[in-house]
């Protein structure tokens, strides 16, 4: 049936139909392409709305990204300009709502090109941080875009560590106003998205000050530039950070403030006031606080990691199906390069690991709705759990996708680096996730901490919370498997992630303890275990994203095609994790030299078998060709003809260059006499 | 192009000596690298003494601007796929150039799509109905004197690129285009007027060239990891975050145990590659004076050592500088951190001058035949001849136990007897699986097709092998006592963060057991503290002036902050202080406040 709907995917080019190698590749599908995106979509309803929403915005020349990689950062910062303005009119035109079911399908139809996305930052923190009086004040003009706002929290000197920034914010009772002032080079905000170029007001978080007393980091509503002319306001300095590996369209921006005064009202309220008279006045939890930085970071997963991976995944499973290079067998056609055992074994893994992630996703939303619910009933006790879960899982999978997506792109070959195959782009957009929301290395500590406290509650019989009660049960052992095809046993494996898991947290938690009890002091004993902590950090979401995927091809009962090659791809992703970190598998002899043996030829099995589904695998995650902007990795498959109409686009081929007429001509003719 | 013409002392290698800096990367890629580093030797090894005579000199004063088309759409690192043909004309005594296909289309190479006037192109020559294979041309595609291009030449640039925004890489198809029979390079083989062809005597010489490119990238490999290791660590030292112990000023990163795990391997890995590309042009220098008197026995292995080396180093420096970027934070990811630009210009090598994952199967391919050699009773020579070993420990079957107790970890030597071990144990374990396949009735093909992981890690054990034993010899040639001692540092942490990384290689040979594993691991760490003082001297031996680094971050004098302010005014989005997108599309909306 994907047959007949290529119409409908096509970019409109001149080309001919589906090239006749990816056309073969979907013929010998082992399941329904259409079922599985359904079913990838959580149902019928969801795939039709999001096709909606992707056509209509597909449809619309102002979201066009046809040209987008010919465009300077100028042109580009412009068109996410001019879309972000257009979308707030496409829609009303359509009826969609922020609350509708539409709108989670907006950023994945403009493909995360558009600006303003920090004006949506600021208009959740005033919502979160801000009394009902200021959202009433804020909250329309910001939703009609009368300002547009930005969020100002990282400073030049400062990012992940919050009590350590520098700009400060003096309350002056007379005035009743806060004096903010950049203090120093270092407390210069540097970063914050829409605020280089755009933004009229952002949120500042500043260091509070009454009569002499710091009372730590608070946030203030700050306008920067002029309602009427877009001006710089008096006292601020702001403007453009510069390039970046990617992010051309947006501004992300430098703000100095000196002596800017905003009225006490500006403070956000909700959990902290200054009174008139300076008193200052905590009310209410914050721990809400918490909650909203962890559903921002598992919010980034499905938007920034995921999906970008899957893309990455689609790109290069297809072209490695169009590519044929060198002869498997002599005399026989030049041979699909997928099917090399090498290059299955650098992308097979990969689209693995893209439908591990899409399920260990849902799982996350599910642990967060419930927890929602506790929460505003006011039952903060699931928050640690949340919080690590939020930060390691963050971590695990943007680092673990990153490595991916740059995997596909080097096993494009040349071809892969040009900027045309939409590789390059994906790949310097999702390491940026590496970094923002928390930089890995800090968020797995944290999951370390917890895993610590948890491994350290359970030896002492106390309750922990139910995801980590295996930590208990540590326990020598050896993996029962026998023979390799034992070794495709979801059970077999789900223990030896276990095993191996829990095995981490006992052994970094008895070195920790072994260097207090022989005198070293707290805090340098855990910078001296800190490796090891990440790693056990790492495992135990890795086992958790094992044990997860393989629940959900148990529970996947209804269709018998779909639940065979899901298995597949649940028993390849844990193989190859094991495969990869034999040595913390092997360590205590839980898996023996000889099961390695087997777990790598089941593995390398597993290859051959994915690799005749791999086209319509990728073919579920149902990209339209616009939003893959890929010469490479389109639904026909015309790859080099693609190629070559689109570089003929190329600037450097439609405009002149000065270099010939400045530099080459003078050269050149002093010797047309010679030859 | 910024830099002077062929007088400068950058284009060692038109020099008669061929030493001085290489051409491929002198920090940033520019239009004419391909005139100077391939269409000018090629002219002076191919081109037959009248061809020079033509050529050479034009080319030398940059009348003739030349590159070099090899790669095609469709086809790369496999030459003999390449589609392109040149047909002989006996009447007119001309080669007809024909791209066929799409894919025979030339794409890719330097300077083609704009700078060139002239390419050496390789195409599949046709003659007297038969084909011979690649050969050659020198063919004409831009008019002189207008530089527009030849009627029957379709010429033009492929487009933005990750990285190398300064080259004008190419494309080039050509309709029967004719060139007359002098401009295929004859210096070897040959057409005569008549249409018969001319073999050339040998065509193993070709490996020379390849040899040779291909150490310079692993030159390059260590100085690209050198640089970003540069910036990062001294960045490092510059940039102060969060608390170690409660109430005390908050500490320089680099004073974080997992800052240093990120950063200190890796600076152990560039002090490594480079003593590793030293020695591969030192042999390819000694052993090109055999080449010339026409002995090529050395040339095989060298070859296959050769390929395997790029793709181990250039796979290992790509990572390593991506981890120097990230070990920056979110200033690593602005362009003035300068590591960006080292990566996208580094990482093209990966896949330029031979695909690393085939590569690693050439190596594989060349240690598989001297396994087969040690199996049937003969004795291989050079840096595979510990697999000689492995006949003599069939017979004696304790040997593998016997030898988990007696590394010595803190013992550079005792630990290249290690990593020896891990890869005759891969190669050997790589041997026998193909020849299972080849047992299981599948073709020679699928047989190495279905072990080709295996080999691959086979190839990688032996070039990680190699770099160890390479690194370990140079600490005994190093006569400065303070020098040769932080550099037994560097290498035992180069050593024992290897093992660290591949434990489960170590362990399932029996090479050493778990109690020495945790061992290497707290090693390790250790070695971090040690290594932590004399990081930033280590850095700075490297030598790289604040203009050739072109980072704000790793600044030698470490004004970061002040100056990162200065670059990013010069940004393109600062040149007015209100945009004009502002008018465009916020004011009208704004308007009604």
């Amino acid at each position: 049936m994907a047959l007949l709907e290529h119409s409908k995917y096509s970019q409109g080019s001149v080309l001919g139909g589906v090239n006749p190698d990816l056309a073969s590749e979907r013929q010998t599908a082992s399941f329904s392409v259409e079922k599985l995106t359904v079913w990838l979509d959580g149902g019928e309803e969801h795939t039709q709305k999001r096709r909606a929403v992707v056509e209509a915005i597909e449809r619309d020349p102002v979201f066009s990204r046809e040209n987008q990689y010919f465009q300077s950062q100028n042109e580009r910062y412009e068109a996410a300009v001019r879309k972000a303005v257009h979308l707030q009119k496409k829609m009303e035109e359509m009826g969609w709502t922020e609350s509708g079911p539409e709108f989670k399908y907006i950023y994945r139809a403009v493909s995360g090109d558009i600006a303003f996305l920090l004006h949506r930052i600021f208009i959740r923190s005033i919502s979160v941080l801000g009394s009902d009086k200021q959202i009433a004040k804020w909250i329309p003009l910001a939703t009609q875009l009368k300002l547009i706002g930005s969020y100002a929290q990282t400073e030049l000197g400062h990012g992940t560590y919050l009590q350590g920034l520098e700009t400060t914010a003096v309350f002056d009772i007379t005035t009743q106003e806060f004096i903010l002032n950049t203090p120093k080079i270092s407390a210069m905000k540097w970063w914050p998205g829409d605020m280089g170029r755009s933004a009229t007001h952002t949120v500042v978080f500043a260091q509070l000050y009454i009569s002499g007393k710091c009372y730590g980091v608070h946030p203030f509503i700050v306008q920067i530039r002029s309602l009427r002319d877009h001006s710089l306001c008096p006292g601020i300095t702001a403007g453009d950070i510069g390039p970046k590996m990617n992010f051309e369209h947006v501004d992300n921006g430098y703000l100095m403030l000196q002596n800017v005064r905003v009225p006490r009202e500006n403070m956000l309220n909700k959990f902290c006031e200054v009174q008139p008279d300076g008193t200052y006045v905590r009310q209410g939890s914050q721990k809400i606080n918490y909650f909203t930085m962890t559903t921002v970071r598992i919010s980034l997963i499905s938007d920034e990691v995921i999906i970008p991976l899957m893309k990455a995944c689609t790109i290069a499973i297809r072209y490695s199906v169009v590519r044929r290079q060198s002869k498997l067998k002599p005399g026989e056609q030049e041979a699909k390069i997928l099917d090399y055992q090498t290059q299955q074994e650098k992308l097979l893994p990969q689209l693995a690991a893209a439908y591990a992630f899409h399920f260990i996703n849902d799982y996350l939303q599910e642990l967060f709705n419930r927890g929602y619910r506790e929460i505003q009933q006011q039952n903060f006790n699931t928050l640690p759990e949340l919080h690590a879960f939020s930060s390691g899982f963050k971590a695990m999978v943007t680092q673990y996708s990153t490595s991916a997506v740059q995997i596909c792109l080097q096993a494009c070959g040349g071809h892969g680096y040009s900027s045309l195959s939409g590789l390059p782009s994906l790949y310097t957009k999702i390491i940026a996730s590496c970094i923002y929301e928390g930089e890995n290395t800090i968020l797995l500590l944290q999951t370390a901490r917890f895993l610590i406290k948890c491994f350290r509650a359970a030896s002492a019989g106390q309750p922990v919370p139910p995801s980590v009660t295996y930590l208990a049960a540590v326990k020598p052992g050896k993996c029962p498997a026998k023979n390799k095809l034992e070794f495709l046993s979801p059970n077999i494996y789900t223990e030896a992630y276990q095993h191996m898991a829990a095995r981490l947290v006992s052994s970094t938690a008895a070195k920790l303890q072994d260097l207090i009890q022989s005198g070293v002091k707290k805090h340098d004993a855990w910078n001296q275990c800190t490796v090891q902590l990440a790693q056990a950090a790492k495992a135990h979401c890795h086992y958790i994203t094992v044990k997860n995927f393989a629940e959900t091809v148990e529970k996947l009962k209804t269709e018998a095609g779909i639940q065979k090659i899901m298995k597949h791809l649940c028993d390849l992703f844990a193989l190859h994790g094991i495969f990869s970190n034999a040595g913390v598998f092997l360590h205590d002899g839980y898996v023996s030299g000889a099961q390695m043996d087997m777990i790598t030829a089941s593995y390398l099995d597993l290859l051959a078998v994915i690799r005749k589904d791999a086209v319509p695998l990728v073919d579920a995650f149902d990209f339209t060709d616009k939003s893959l902007n890929s010469a490479l990795g389109s639904y026909d498959g015309q790859v080099y003809q693609r190629l070559y109409e689109w570089a003929q686009k190329s600037p450097t081929n439609q405009q002149m260059s000065p270099a010939y007429e400045r530099y080459l001509k003078p050269l050149l003719h002093s010797t047309q006499s010679k030859l | 192009m910024a830099a002077p013409g062929p007088w400068s002392q950058d284009n060692w290698h038109l020099r008669p000596d061929r030493n001085g800096t290489c051409f491929i990367h002198r920090g940033r890629p520019e239009p004419l690298d391909l005139h100077l580093g391939m269409f000018l030797p090629t002219l002076l090894t191919q081109a037959t003494p009248e061809q020079q005579d033509r050529f050479f000199m034009p080319a030398w004063n940059l009348e003739i601007i030349g590159t070099y088309a090899q790669t095609e759409m469709g086809h790369g690192t496999h030459l003999r796929g390449l589609e392109t043909t040149a047909t002989y004309d006996p009447a007119t005594q001309e080669f007809i150039l024909n791209s066929p296909t799409v894919t025979s289309i030339k794409w890719w190479p330097g300077g083609l799509g704009k700078t060139s006037n002239h390419a050496i192109v390789l195409a599949q020559l046709y003659t007297q109905g038969q084909c011979k294979g690649l050969h050659a041309f020198i063919v004409p595609i831009r008019q002189l004197g207008t530089h527009e291009p030849l009627p029957g030449i379709t010429v033009g640039d492929i487009g933005p690129k990750f990285g190398y925004d300064e080259m004008d890489n190419g494309y080039l198809k050509m309709d029967n285009f004719r060139i007359p029979r002098e401009n295929m390079l004859m210096k070897y083989a040959q057409v005569e007027p008549d249409g018969t062809y001319v073999k050339p005597l040998s065509d193993k010489l070709t490996y020379g060239t390849m040899v040779f490119i291909r150490s310079l990238i692993v030159g390059d490999s260590a100085r690209s990891l050198s640089r970003a290791c540069t910036i990062a660590i001294r960045y490092s030292a510059v940039r102060h975050q969060s608390e170690l112990k409660p109430g005390e000023p908050e500490p320089q990163i680099l004073d974080y145990q997992t800052q240093q795990y990120k950063l200190f391997p890796l600076l152990a890995t560039a002090y490594a590659f480079h003593f590793v590309g030293a020695y591969i042009k030192n042999t390819y220098h000694r052993i090109s004076g055999d080449i010339n008197e026409g002995d090529l026995s050395e040339l095989p292995e060298l070859h296959a050592l050769t390929a395997g080396l790029k793709a181990f180093t250039s796979w290992t420096a790509n990572a390593g500088i991506e981890e120097c970027r990230m070990a920056c934070g979110g200033h690593g990811y602005s362009r003035c951190s300068g590591i960006p630009d080292i990566y996208v210009t580094f990482t093209p090598s990966c896949t330029y001058e031979g695909e690393n994952t085939v590569m690693m199967l050439q190596t594989a391919r060349f240690l598989v035949k001297s396994y087969t050699q040690v199996s049937s009773g003969q004795q291989v020579t050079g840096m595979v001849s510990y697999l000689n070993d492995l006949s003599r420990q069939r017979i004696q079957p304790q040997h593998v136990a016997a030898r988990a107790v007696t590394v010595r970890l803190n013992d550079p030597v005792s630990l290249v007897e290690a990593y020896k071990a891990r890869a005759a144990r891969l190669v050997e374990a790589a041997a026998k699986n193909l020849q299972a396949e080849l047992n299981h009735r599948k073709s020679k093909e699928d047989a190495w097709n279905r072990t080709s992981v295996d080999l691959v890690r086979a190839s990688e054990a032996h070039c990680h092998y190699v770099v160890v034993k390479l690194f370990t010899a140079k600490l005994s040639e190093i006569s400065n006592a303070a020098v040769r001692a932080v550099l037994t540092e560097l290498c035992l942490l180069y050593a024992l963060y290897g093992i660290s990384k591949n434990t489960g290689d170590f362990l399932q040979a029996g090479i050493l057991t778990d109690a020495q594993i945790t061992q290497v691991n707290q090693h390790v760490k250790e070695l971090l503290a040690t290594i932590r003082p004399n990081a930033v001297a280590l850095v700075d031996s490297f030598d790289f002036h604040d203009v050739h680094l072109g980072s704000v971050l790793g600044r030698y004098d470490g004004n970061v902050y002040e100056n990162m302010f200065e670059w990013a005014k010069k940004s393109p989005l600062n040149k007015t202080e209100v945009h004009e997108s502002f008018h465009k599309h916020l004011k009208p909306m704004q308007a009604k406040l």
